[in-house]
C-alpha cells in the first residue's frame, strides 16, 4: 500500500517474525499495512489511542480488554512484532505443525495458548484465577446497563458452580479448561485470514 | 418374540405387544371390508342428514319395516379411511417399540415400509384395487409440510450458519453433479443399447437427466428418520440434513427445466441460461417468501397476550401459507418453510406463553411423527400397487450409478471446500456424508408426477426409483448404524447448554470481533456483530411484546434455565430442593452480602438420581404415617386441643415456608423483568375457587384421603387475620409423596434453619392465634402448585405472565 511508513519492513524482519509467529509472508506485509495504517504518529509503535480510533472497537464490549492484552505489562507503547505476537494467538490450528518440532516451545496459536489468552482476558489481576468479582465485571460489560446486580451476581454464582470442581469459588485455567463449554464449542478463537499462501 | 423369559416386564410387553397386533388385524380386516364394501354400495341410497333410516325407507319400498340398524358407509368413507390409515400408522409405530430388540437392528423406516408392502399385498390379496395412495397431492401439500417445518422450526441456527457454505456447495453443486453424471451416464448405457434394451434405447437424453435430477436429490424425510436414531455429532448431522433441506430448490428448478424441455423438445442456450437464472429465483424467492411470513407471525405473536390459547395456531398457519405460496410461484416451498420457521421462532418465543410453547413443540412433533409414518407405509403400500415394469439392465446401473456419483460428488467436494474450512472434514466425515445420502419418498412422488404422454418409460421410472429408495433405506439405513459404530465417529455430546457455554460463547464472539476490527479484516464475525446489532436495535423492538425486548440474549437464556429447572424439581420431588435450590436466587434478595464460601459439600444444584429419590420418599411416607398415627391415636382419647397445637406446628411451618417460597417468587419475577404477578393472579383464584365447601378438620379424613377443602382465603399469600390456615398432607391421595416430602422438608429446614443461611424461616411462635378445630386448610396446596404447572383447563384463560413458578 502506500508509503506512509517511515519505516519499511525488512526481509530479516519478515523471517524473523515469520519463525515466531508462522504467519506467512503476504499476510505479514498485508498486516504491516494495516499497522501503518492505524499508526497515525508514524513512530513505528502503537498507543492506546490508536486502537481506540478503530471505530467498531468502541462500541465492543470487550473493547478495552482486547486492548489492554496488546500491550505488554506496564508499557504504553506496541511495536509490530509485539502486534503479531498477540495476533499470533487467532491463527488457524495446523496439525502438520506439531510434527515438526516436537523440542520446540509450543506454537502461539496452540490450543492452550488461545485459552491462555481468552483467560487472561477475564482475570485482570493475573492471579490465575477468575473470582466472581471478575466474573461479573465480565457479565456486567456483556449485558449492559439494564440488569440488576443482584441478577448479575445470581448469573454468575450460577457460572461457578457449575464449573467449580474444587470448591474455592474461584475458576482456574484448568478448571476454564476442563469446563465443558470449553470441550463443546469449536476452538474458534481463530480468525479467518482471507489471504491464503 | 421373546418367549423363555419370565420377568414381568417382558410378559408386560408381550401383552401389549398382542394387543397391539390384535388391534391391527381387526382394524386391516375392516378397512379392506371397508374398500371391498365402498365398490358394492350403490350411490344412490338417501343421505340426507336427518334420518336416513325413514328416507330409505319410505323412498324404496314401503312395505319393508323400519330399518333399526342400516349401513352407510359411503358418507364416512373418506374421512374414515383417512383415520384408518392414520390409526394404523400410530399403532405401528407403538408396536414398533414393544418389540424389544427390533428397533435397535431395523431402522423403523424399513419396518414402515415392510408394513405398507403388507397392508397393499392384503388389500391386492382380497382382490380389490389399491388406493392410489402415494398422490402427489397429498404428499406435498398435507404429508410433507409437517415434518420440514418440524425441521426448520427447530433448526440449530448457530451450526447450520457456520457450515452454511460447506452446506450450499453440497447441496447445489453436489445435487448438479449427481443428476449429470447419472443422467448422461445412464443415457449411455441405453445407447450402447444391445437389441434387449431397445426399449432403453427409446429414452432420450432429456428423460434420462429428469430422471437423473429427481434421483440425485437427498431426501430430508429419510435422512430425518435414519439419522435420529444413530445420534451422530451436531456437525454431520447438520451438514447431511442441511443439504438434504437445501437441494430442493436443485431438484425443482432442473425438474421444472427438464420437464419442460422434454416436452417442447428443443434445448436452446438462451434456455439454459434462464435455467440458471431461474435457480436463484427460486431458491431466493422461496427465502424470501418464507421470512416475509416469518416476519408476519412475530408480529402477530406480538398481539397475542390476551388470546393465548390460539398462539400455536398462528404459527402453523403462517409456517402452511408460506409453503402455499411458494408452491403459487413454483419457487421452493421446503426454502420457504425453512426460513420462515426459522426468522420466527426467536421473536415468536419470545412473546408467547410457556405453554404456547409446550403446545407448539408437541404438534409439531406429533404430526412430523405421523407424518413421517404415513409416508413409509404409503410408500410400501405404492410399491404393491403401482405399475411396474422392471428393467434389470436400468435398474441396476441406475443403483450402482446413484452409490458412485456420490462418492466421487463428496470426496470431490471436500477436497476443494477443505481449503476454506476451519475444522476440516476428516475421511470419516466423508464417508459418512456419502454414505447418507439416502434416497426418499420425495422422489418417488416426483416421479409419479410425470405425464405418461410425455414420457412413455414413466414405470421404468418409477421401478427404478422405488428400487434406489428400498436400496437406500434398507441397505444403507440398516448397515449405517454399525458402521458409525465400527468407524469410532464421533457421537453427539449429550451435555446440555450451560450457562457457561452461553457466557464463553458470547465472550469469544465479541473477542473475535475485535480483533477482526483491529486486522480490519471484514469476516464472519463482523457481519453477525453487525446482523445482532441491527436485530437488537430495530428489529426486535418491532417484533416483541413489551419489556422483553430490551433483554439481552444472555438474561433470555438465563431466564429460560432457571423456569426450565424450576419446572423439573416441582415435578420431581415437590419442594424438596427448592430450598436448595434458592440460595442461588435468594442472593437476589439478600441486602447483606452472602457468606464468602459455602461449605463444601452442598452443592446447590440438585443432583439426586431419580432412585435415590424414590428411596428418600418411601423412608419419609413410612416415617410420617407413623407420626401422624401417633397423632390420631392421641386424639381419639385426649384434648382435641393438643395434638392439634402439636400439628399445627408442623403446618404452621409449613404455611410459612411456602408465604416465604411465594414472596421470594414474586421477588424473583420481578427482577426477571417479567411483570410480577398481581396477589391474586387467576391461578391461584382458579386454585382456591376450585377448592369449594367447607368441611370441618377431621383428623381420620387425613388417613383416608378425603380431599379437603378449605376456605377459599387459606392460600392468600397475605394470610387472613384471624384465621390459622393449616397445611393438611393429604397421605393416601396419589400426589401425597409430594406432598409428604414438603412437611418433611420443612421440618428439615425448620431445623437447620441455623446453618443456612438463605432460607429465611423463622420459628413459630408458639402461642398461636385462635386455632379451632373447624379450621381447615389447604392439603391441595402443593398438589394446586403442581397442577398449576402442568395443565391447566383449557377452558382457562390463562394470563402466563409469572401466573406460575416463574
Amino acid at each position: 500500500m502506500g508509503s506512509r511508513a517511515s519505516r519499511l519492513l525488512r526481509e530479516e524482519e519478515i523471517e524473523e517474525i515469520k519463525k515466531e509467529t508462522g504467519f506467512s509472508h503476504s499476510q505479514i506485509t498485508r498486516l504491516y499495512s494495516r499497522f501503518t495504517s492505524l499508526d497515525k504518529g508514524e513512530n513505528g509503535t502503537l498507543s492506546r489511542e490508536d486502537f481506540q480510533r478503530i471505530p467498531e472497537l468502541a462500541i465492543n464490549p470487550l473493547g478495552d480488554r482486547i486492548i489492554n492484552a496488546f500491550f505488554p505489562e506496564g508499557e504504553d507503547q506496541v511495536n509490530f512484532r509485539g502486534f503479531m505476537r498477540t495476533l499470533a494467538h487467532f491463527r488457524p490450528i495446523e496439525d502438520n505443525e506439531k510434527n515438526k518440532n516436537p523440542s520446540a516451545t509450543e506454537p502461539l496459536n496452540s490450543r492452550t495458548n488461545k485459552l491462555l489468552f481468552a483467560f487472561r482476558l477475564y482475570d485482570l489481576d493475573r492471579d490465575d484465577k477468575i473470582s466472581r468479582d471478575e466474573l461479573l465485571q465480565v457479565l456486567r460489560m456483556m449485558v449492559g446497563v439494564n440488569i440488576s446486580d443482584e441478577q448479575l451476581g445470581s448469573i454468575a454464582d450460577r457460572t461457578i458452580q457449575e464449573a467449580d470442581t474444587n470448591g474455592d469459588s474461584c475458576i482456574s485455567f484448568n478448571e476454564f479448561i476442563k469446563a465443558s463449554f470449553v470441550v463443546n464449542i469449536h476452538i474458534c478463537t481463530v480468525v479467518w485470514f482471507p489471504f491464503l499462501s | 418374540m421373546p418367549s423363555g423369559t419370565v420377568s414381568h416386564g417382558a410378559s408386560g410387553r408381550l401383552r401389549g405387544l398382542f394387543l397391539v397386533m390384535v388391534l391391527v388385524f381387526l382394524e386391516g380386516s375392516v378397512f379392506t371390508v371397508a374398500v371391498a364394501s365402498s365398490d358394492q354400495h350403490s350411490p344412490t341410497t338417501a343421505h340426507s342428514g336427518g334420518h336416513k333410516a325413514t328416507d330409505h325407507g319410505s323412498h324404496n319400498n314401503t312395505g319393508k319395516a323400519f330399518p333399526v340398524l342400516d349401513l352407510n358407509y359411503e358418507n364416512v368413507r373418506v374421512p374414515f379411511e383417512i383415520s384408518l390409515w392414520v390409526l394404523l400408522a400410530s399403532l405401528m409405530k407403538l408396536g414398533f417399540h414393544l418389540v424389544p430388540h427390533l428397533s435397535n437392528i431395523v431402522p423403523e423406516s424399513c419396518l414402515l415400509i415392510v408394513v405398507g408392502l403388507l397392508v397393499g399385498g392384503i388389500i391386492r390379496g382380497t382382490g380389490e384395487t389399491v388406493p392410489p395412495v402415494m398422490d402427489s397431492k397429498l404428499f406435498f401439500y398435507i404429508l410433507l409440510p409437517p415434518i420440514i417445518l418440524d425441521a426448520g422450526y427447530f433448526l440449530p441456527i448457530r451450526p447450520f450458519m457456520e457450515n452454511l457454505g460447506t452446506i450450499l456447495i453440497f447441496a447445489v453443486v453436489g445435487t448438479l453433479w449427481n443428476a449429470f453424471f447419472v443422467g448422461g451416464l445412464l443415457y449411455g448405457v441405453c445407447q450402447i443399447g444391445t437389441e434387449t434394451s431397445s426399449i432403453l434405447s427409446r429414452i432420450g437424453l432429456l428423460q434420462c437427466l429428469l430422471f437423473g435430477s429427481i434421483i440425485s436429490a437427498v431426501d430430508p424425510v429419510a435422512v430425518l428418520a435414519v439419522f435420529e436414531e444413530i445420534h451422530i455429532n451436531e456437525l454431520l448431522h447438520i451438514l447431511v440434513f442441511g443439504e438434504s433441506l437445501l437441494n430442493d430448490a436443485v431438484t425443482v428448478v432442473l425438474y421444472h427445466l427438464f420437464e419442460e424441455f422434454s416436452g417442447i423438445g428443443s434445448v436452446t442456450l438462451l434456455k439454459g441460461f434462464l435455467g440458471v437464472i431461474s435457480f436463484f429465483v427460486v431458491a431466493l424467492g422461496g427465502v424470501l417468501v418464507g421470512v416475509l411470513y416469518g416476519i408476519l407471525a412475530a408480529f402477530t405473536s406480538r398481539f397475542t397476550s390476551h388470546t393465548r390459547v390460539i398462539e400455536p395456531l398462528f404459527v402453523f398457519l403462517y409456517s402452511y401459507m408460506a409453503y402455499l405460496s411458494a408452491e403459487i410461484f413454483h419457487l421452493s416451498g421446503i426454502m420457504a418453510l425453512i426460513a420462515c420457521g426459522a426468522v420466527m421462532r426467536p421473536y415468536v418465543e419470545a412473546n408467547i406463553s410457556h405453554k404456547s410453547h409446550t403446545t407448539i413443540k408437541y404438534f409439531l412433533k406429533m404430526w412430523s411423527s405421523v407424518s413421517e409414518t404415513l409416508i413409509f407405509i404409503f410408500l410400501g403400500v405404492a410399491t404393491v400397487a403401482g405399475p411396474h415394469d422392471w428393467n434389470w439392465t436400468f435398474v441396476t446401473v441406475t443403483v450402482i450409478l446413484c452409490l458412485v456419483a456420490r462418492v466421487i460428488g463428496v470426496v470431490g467436494l471436500t477436497f476443494i471446500i477443505n481449503k476454506f474450512r476451519i475444522v476440516k472434514l476428516t475421511t470419516k466425515d466423508q464417508f459418512i456424508i456419502a454414505y447418507g445420502g439416502l434416497r426418499g419418498a420425495i422422489a418417488f412422488s416426483l416421479g409419479f408426477l410425470l405425464k405418461k404422454e410425455h414420457f412413455p418409460e414413466r414405470e421404468i421410472f418409477l421401478t427404478a426409483i422405488i428400487t434406489v429408495i428400498f436400496f437406500t433405506v434398507f441397505v444403507q439405513g440398516m448397515t449405517i448404524k454399525p458402521l458409525v459404530e465400527l468407524l469410532a465417529v464421533k457421537k453427539k455430546q449429550e451435555a446440555k447448554r450451560s450457562i457457561n457455554e452461553e457466557i464463553h460463547t458470547q465472550f469469544l464472539d465479541h473477542l473475535l470481533t475485535g480483533i477482526e476490527d483491529i486486522c480490519g479484516h471484514y469476516g464472519h464475525h463482523h457481519w453477525k456483530d453487525k446482523l445482532n446489532r441491527f436485530n437488537k436495535k430495530y428489529v426486535k423492538k418491532c417484533l416483541i411484546a413489551g419489556e422483553r425486548s430490551k433483554e439481552p440474549q444472555l438474561i433470555a437464556f438465563y431466564h429460560k434455565m432457571e423456569m426450565k429447572q424450576a419446572i423439573q424439581l416441582v415435578e420431581s420431588g415437590g419442594g424438596i430442593k427448592m430450598p436448595s435450590a434458592v440460595p442461588s436466587t435468594v442472593s437476589m434478595q439478600n441486602i447483606q452480602p452472602r457468606p464468602p464460601t459455602k461449605p463444601a459439600p452442598e452443592r446447590a444444584i440438585p443432583q439426586l438420581s431419580k432412585n435415590k429419590e424414590e428411596e428418600i420418599r418411601k423412608i419419609l411416607r413410612t416415617n410420617l404415617q407413623r407420626t401422624r398415627q401417633r397423632l390420631r391415636s392421641y386424639n381419639r382419647h385426649t384434648l382435641v386441643a393438643d395434638p392439634y397445637e402439636d400439628g399445627l406446628s408442623d403446618l404452621f411451618l409449613k404455611k410459612q415456608k411456602m408465604f416465604q417460597i411465594e414472596k421470594k417468587l414474586k421477588e424473583m419475577n420481578t427482577y426477571l423483568t417479567v411483570p410480577a404477578p398481581p396477589p391474586d393472579s387467576p391461578t391461584m383464584c382458579r386454585a382456591r375457587l376450585a377448592s369449594g365447601k367447607h368441611t370441618d378438620f377431621k383428623p381420620d379424613q387425613v388417613q383416608k384421603g378425603n380431599k379437603m377443602c378449605s376456605d377459599p382465603q387459606a392460600y392468600s399469600i397475605k394470610p387472613a387475620s384471624n384465621k390459622v390456615p393449616m397445611i393438611q398432607v393429604d397421605l393416601a391421595s396419589p400426589q401425597s409423596p409430594d406432598s409428604v416430602n414438603l412437611l418433611d422438608e420443612f421440618g428439615q429446614a425448620n431445623q437447620q434453619e441455623e446453618e443456612e443461611q438463605g432460607l429465611m424461616m423463622k420459628p413459630p411462635s408458639r402461642p398461636r392465634e385462635a386455632k379451632k378445630p373447624s379450621e381447615e386448610d389447604e392439603a391441595k396446596d402443593p398438589q394446586k402448585l403442581m397442577r398449576c404447572l402442568s395443565d391447566p383447563g383449557p377452558s382457562a384463560d390463562e394470563d402466563e405472565d409469572g401466573a406460575f413458578l416463574p
